[in-house]
């Protein structure tokens, strides 16, 4: 069976620290995957090495292979740009740009060399759609993105991302920062988004995990403990570390 | 040795600090007082509107060193601002924790230390020696872009490195190049930090004068071109005091450069603060 | 159409150029100052030009040690009246002064700052130089002591507001903590808040003494300008600055050289009072 993704013995160093061993993984297409652990087990180190995000911080180093549709990410000749514009981001942190709601949605694009006011409007409404948040502030387009709710926000840099037409979506705790409405609206649009989109959620809230993910994989001290599909890996663990940790044992 | 009880000494050092406080604001508002009263009166359009003619008694205005002024302003500008945010970009944005970044931020501060005059040497020695710019306006902005770069640059670079990081990820997780992070969001968002970074420059090309005076001569004539000499404002009231009997018209000259330094302080508070309301979404954008 | 991955190559080397910048202007400045400065070190020898006390250049006679006492001397006086006047400040601003009435204060202080040095030389002139010569009863009051006064009040701002930062960046903590046990607000920054902002305070005094060895116009207007070693604080003197800018634009060969050999000294006095606040600064930091 081919992967969207799929990491070989990925190895991750903070200078002689190691955070991340021997992580073998493969993401399935058009699916949720969840990562679950406990603080500072690795997966957000993890997600980051998905769209190497993590090679920006100095003084760290990587061995093994992250595949993206079978072609290693990191090769010499792979340019980084071009593999973050196939696997887009969203943080814990809502982080719109302090930019119109407009110009936020429509900075991918533009960047990208768009400039065509008619496209530009049809990319900005189809893509605030799809995140659905275009009922909302389709009136008032020209408002900062600052402005907006919590949620509203990160639904903004949802859109932000829809834009670039990404082929997977990484998500880091994505609602972590929300109240538990928001965070609904954001769960209901993962599920969406999954029929275009493959997506990669980290996550410490377990109940999330159980509710929109098809895939989980969990995650302590560095290492996978176990991956699995969600309800296996929910009801009947392998492992006994897991099975300790969504029993609320620990973590 | 009297020994004070907590309450009297507290006392005391509280009328110190008043006393040293109100010494420090009394001597701001002496001078800048007795400079507008003895210089506001003399200024009418005819002082603003005429040039100097020189000579013992310091006949005419100002108007040839107000254009000198401005022509010096704006091409220093045009030399300081690309390179010193071109520089506040490279070690806010690119730069690698190694040794060459060490020297750089390193020559940045021994820079903004050394004293105007032995730039002006320096600019003396090149510009208008060695170059043969001879005492000119361009000589006088090529050093005084040397005097400023480190205070432009470490201004820039701070605002630079006060813009979140999660915003430079959130560009990079697009697909935008370092490049395009650094024009669409990383300098919109630190627009007034280096905003206020340039108009102080320029304030202190308005003050300043000992650089000047030995790159840009004595020349009270009309500029007209940027090889012409010229004389500021500042460097003409260091004239009309040490070689002419018209201390008013200096008084005068003096109060156009509090004039201009108050306005631009005036300018620097407003623009910041105007620039960060929009920057938090106060008032709303055309799309 | 460039290519975005192009304009980011070349803007990458295109800010590296620029960053180096700094550095290469430092470097030219030490060169082009040693450079112009050796014909006199090896025709007049350098033992003559630091501790010659005459300076004649018509007789060619290249001491500098008059402006080099004259330069420290002033900057000493000036700091004795600076240094209290300016911490008094910081400790009104930050800790004082009621927030309505520091917050006119600060910006009034501030200021200062940015009226240019002629103006402080001309108000100094006009008002300062004329009271001193009434007070000795000789001559025209341009001084040492005119110099010093003037130089005090330019560096109040610079030291009183890097002073004032140093005070506030104490954790309120400390002086809580010193005041749950009882002491008074002035015991507490007496002996909490002043102690730990200690090196700041060093820093903005050396700072302070930087800008005073380095002020040039403001010093040629006041103090009188004659190259000899002042018998005291009302006789007129010289600073290396002021050396350099009264005779630079007519000096030719040796005598040339030799304010050169006055910028290199500067330049030197700079370097080391710099450093070392750089190096307190840094220490604080770690």
């Amino acid at each position: 069976m081919e992967f969207k993704m799929q990491t070989r013995k990925l190895e991750f160093y903070y200078g002689k620290v190691r955070a991340l061993s021997k992580i073998t993984m493969g993401i399935e297409e058009h699916q949720i995957t969840a990562l679950i652990g406990p603080s500072g087990c690795g997966k957000t180190t993890f997600l980051r090495l998905l769209n190497r995000m993590n090679d920006v911080i100095s003084g760290t180093h990587l061995a093994g292979d992250v595949l993206l549709d079978g072609q290693n990410i990191y090769a010499p000749q792979v340019d980084v740009v071009e593999v973050r514009k196939r696997v887009g981001m969203v943080f814990q942190q809502p982080n719109p740009f302090p930019k119109s709601i407009y110009a936020n949605v429509a900075f991918g694009p533009r960047m990208l060399g768009l400039n065509n006011k008619a496209k530009l409007d049809e990319v900005v409404e189809r893509s605030l759609r799809a995140a659905a948040l275009w009922d909302e502030v389709k009136d008032n387009l020209g408002k900062s993105g600052m402005l907006l709710s919590g949620g509203q926000q990160q639904r903004l840099c949802i859109a932000r991302v829809l834009a670039v037409e990404p082929e997977v979506i990484l998500m880091d705790e994505p609602c972590s920062a929300l109240d538990p409405l928001s965070t609904l609206r954001i769960e209901e649009l993962m599920r969406d988004l999954k029929t275009n989109y493959t997506i990669i959620i980290v996550t410490h809230n377990m109940q999330q995990a159980a509710r929109v993910s098809e895939w989980t994989g969990f995650f302590l001290l560095g290492e996978l403990v176990e991956y699995n599909k969600t309800g296996e890996i929910f009801q009947r663990p392998k492992d006994k570390k897991t099975e300790d940790y969504i029993t609320g044992r620990f973590g | 040795m009297i020994k004070f009880s907590p309450r009297l000494t507290q006392k005391l050092a509280w009328g110190f600090t008043w006393a040293m406080g109100s010494v420090a604001v009394l001597i701001m508002l002496l001078i800048v007082g007795y400079v507008l009263v003895q210089g506001l009166p003399v200024i009418n359009l005819d002082f603003l509107f005429s040039s100097p003619e020189g000579g013992l008694a310091g006949e005419g205005g100002i108007f040839s060193c107000i254009v000198a002024t401005l022509w010096l302003i704006v091409t220093t500008m045009a030399i300081l601002v690309p390179l010193g945010l071109g520089a506040a970009i490279y070690l806010s944005e690119y730069a690698p924790d190694n040794k060459l970044t060490h020297f750089i931020r390193y020559s940045v501060e021994l820079l903004a230390g050394i004293p105007s005059i032995v730039f002006g040497m320096f600019g003396f020695a090149v510009f208008v020696l060695a170059l043969h710019f001879n005492y000119s306006i361009l000589a006088g902005a090529l050093t005084l872009a040397c005097l400023l770069l480190p205070f432009l640059v470490r201004s820039a670079e701070e605002a630079m490195k006060a813009v979140p990081s999660s915003q430079r990820e959130a560009a990079m997780a697009l697909g935008a190049t370092r490049w395009q992070t650094v024009t669409r969001v990383v300098i919109p968002a630190a627009l007034p930090g280096i905003t206020t970074g340039i108009i102080l420059c320029v304030g202190g090309a308005v003050a300043e004068s000992a650089c000047l005076y030995v790159t840009m001569g004595g020349s009270a004539g009309m500029p007209t071109s940027l090889l012409s000499g010229g004389r500021t404002l500042a460097v003409h009231v260091f004239y009309l005091a040490m070689e002419t009997n018209a201390l008013d018209k200096a008084m005068a000259t003096g109060a156009v450069l509090i004039v201009i330094i108050i306005a631009i302080n005036l300018i620097t508070r407003w623009v910041s603060r105007y620039l960060q309301t929009r920057m938090k979404g106060g008032t709303s954008y055309g799309v | 159409m460039m290519s975005r991955y192009f304009v980011d190559r070349i803007s990458r080397r295109l800010v590296l150029c620029f960053g180096t910048v700094a550095f290469l202007i430092l470097i030219f400045i030490a060169v082009f100052i040693l450079k112009g400065s050796l014909p006199a070190l090896e025709e007049v020898g350098i033992v003559d030009i630091l501790f010659g006390t005459k300076w004649y250049p018509s007789h060619e006679a290249f001491g500098i040690l008059a402006m080099f006492a004259g330069s420290v001397i002033v900057t000493l006086l000036a700091l004795v009246m600076a240094v209290p006047l300016s911490v008094g400040c910081a400790i009104f601003l930050a800790e004082v002064a009621p927030r309505r009435i520091s917050n006119i204060a600060r910006p009034a202080i501030e200021l200062l700052v940015g009226i240019p040095s002629v103006v402080y030389g001309l108000v100094g002139m006009v008002v300062l130089c004329p009271f001193i010569a009434h007070l000795s009863g000789t001559g025209s009051g341009s001084s040492v002591m005119a110099a010093a006064i003037v130089l005090a009040i330019m560096i109040l701002p610079t030291i009183t507001s890097i002073s004032e930062d140093s005070l506030r960046a104490v954790p309120t903590l400390y002086k809580e903590g010193a005041l749950a046990l009882g002491a008074t607000h002035w015991q507490a920054i007496h002996h909490v808040l002043l102690p730990a902002s200690r090196q700041g305070i060093v820093t903005a005094v050396i700072l302070g003494t930087g800008r005073a060895i380095g002020e040039t116009m403001a010093m040629v207007m006041v103090i009188g300008n004659s190259p000899i070693l002042p018998a005291n604080i009302f006789a007129p003197a010289r600073t290396l600055t002021g050396n350099i800018a009264v005779e630079i634009a007519a000096a030719t060969g040796i005598h040339e050289s030799a304010l050169f050999v006055t910028g290199l000294v500067l330049f030197i006095l700079i370097m080391i009072i710099n450093s070392l606040g750089f190096i307190i600064c840094r220490r604080k930091n770690d």
